[in-house]
């Protein structure tokens, strides 16, 4: 229990600092780096968190299930957009593929 | 049937249900197409729409599994935090080269779909396709994007990233096993995973990490490049 609670207090302080930026970067994200901060400075001991993170982490596709099914009313947009779609992401997808293996590569050899 | 749908014990345990048979069936099959989301999310709207329910009433009936989505991502400070111990050493590059995938994928992304004419709702659907689901649906929402969309798009880019991944940092000569996990994971996130994990250990752990820190660069790049192209 102790761990839920963490974590709920680092996606509520996330939040927190989310709108203060204007929320151009998720409360959820920053939550994210706050708890790797705690955990690093030792604030928070990782075993008081490993079980309810590992639950969370384990089903993390269950939970976005509820928004794609959102694409129920996104017809529209992909039978206009699918050509965009397939091609701007499989191109962009090898290109991340390519830039992060070489440029790592690279710099390791240095 | 409709009223049904009104009542949030039964659809809590009609997506979990669905989504445990969809698991079932990935698991059975080992067919990287019938991933257990877009089968959940497909025969979840094949429901709906057969019970002419409509997607506002369903979300009601849902929020308690939507909103495990916050937590989730939270979760994922312990896998930045249990890795980070590990590759200590090589950090300055680990984030050299995931910031140039970042900045390269978004800038692909987005600027071929904007030869194609997409508009910026499109454009801003796709931008995050790079970053795993949680973050790239929190992304997508906040800068006018159809997060659903990109629920959907992030998966396939999964599969997609997932297959030809291998094959590509072969083509290229890429070696090293940091390299390629931290490619596998940037590139094709959760799946990416899965595949780095068959190509080793040490694959496996890197594309953890990567995961998570192109999640973080990407949610911190986007809000600036789409400050940039605002100016213009």
């Amino acid at each position: 229990m102790p761990g839920v609670f963490i974590i709920l207090l680092m996606l509520l302080l996330g939040n927190g600092l989310s709108s203060a930026i204007n929320g151009i970067i998720p409360g959820s994200v920053i939550g994210m780096v706050l708890l790797f901060l705690a955990l690093l400075l030792k604030i928070v001991k990782p075993e008081t968190i490993r079980r309810p993170a590992g639950y969370l982490i384990n089903h993390m596709s269950l939970f976005f299930i509820p928004a794609g099914v959102g694409l129920m009313n996104a017809w529209d947009m992909i039978s206009s957009n699918w050509a965009a779609i397939i091609v701007s992401s499989s191109v962009s997808t090898v290109v991340v593929l390519a830039v992060v293996g070489l440029v790592q590569q690279k710099l390791e050899k240095k | 049937m409709e009223g049904l749908l009104n009542n949030e014990v039964i659809v809590l345990t009609l997506v979990i249900g669905v989504y445990l048979g969809s698991v079932l069936i990935y698991k059975k099959s080992r067919i990287a197409l019938l991933h257990p989301v877009p089968l959940c999310i497909g025969v979840l709207i094949l429901i709906l729409t057969l019970t002419h329910t409509d997607y506002a009433t369903f979300k009601k009936g849902s929020r308690m599994i939507d909103f495990m989505l916050g937590p989730a991502v939270v979760a994922l400070g312990l896998i930045l935090y249990e890795q980070y111990e590990h590759v200590k050493k090589n950090i300055s590059s680990i984030l050299i080269s995931i910031f140039a995938g970042a900045l390269g994928g978004i800038l692909t992304v987005g600027g071929i779909a904007w030869l194609f004419g997409a508009n910026k709702t499109m454009i801003e659907t796709l931008l995050p396709k790079s970053v795993t689901t949680p973050i790239a649906i929190g992304i997508s929402q906040r800068f006018g994007g159809i997060p659903a969309l990109t629920a959907v798009i992030v998966v396939l880019v999964g599969v997609f990233g997932g297959i030809i991944g291998p094959y590509v940092l072969k083509k290229l000569g890429v070696e090293s096993r940091v390299a390629r996990g931290l490619a596998m994971g940037s590139g094709a996130h959760g799946l990416g995973m899965t595949r780095a994990i068959e190509l080793g250990a040490v694959e496996g752990a890197i594309s953890g990490l990567a995961i998570v820190l192109m999640g973080l660069m990407t949610a911190i790049l986007i809000p600036i490049l789409n400050f940039i192209a605002d100016l213009f």
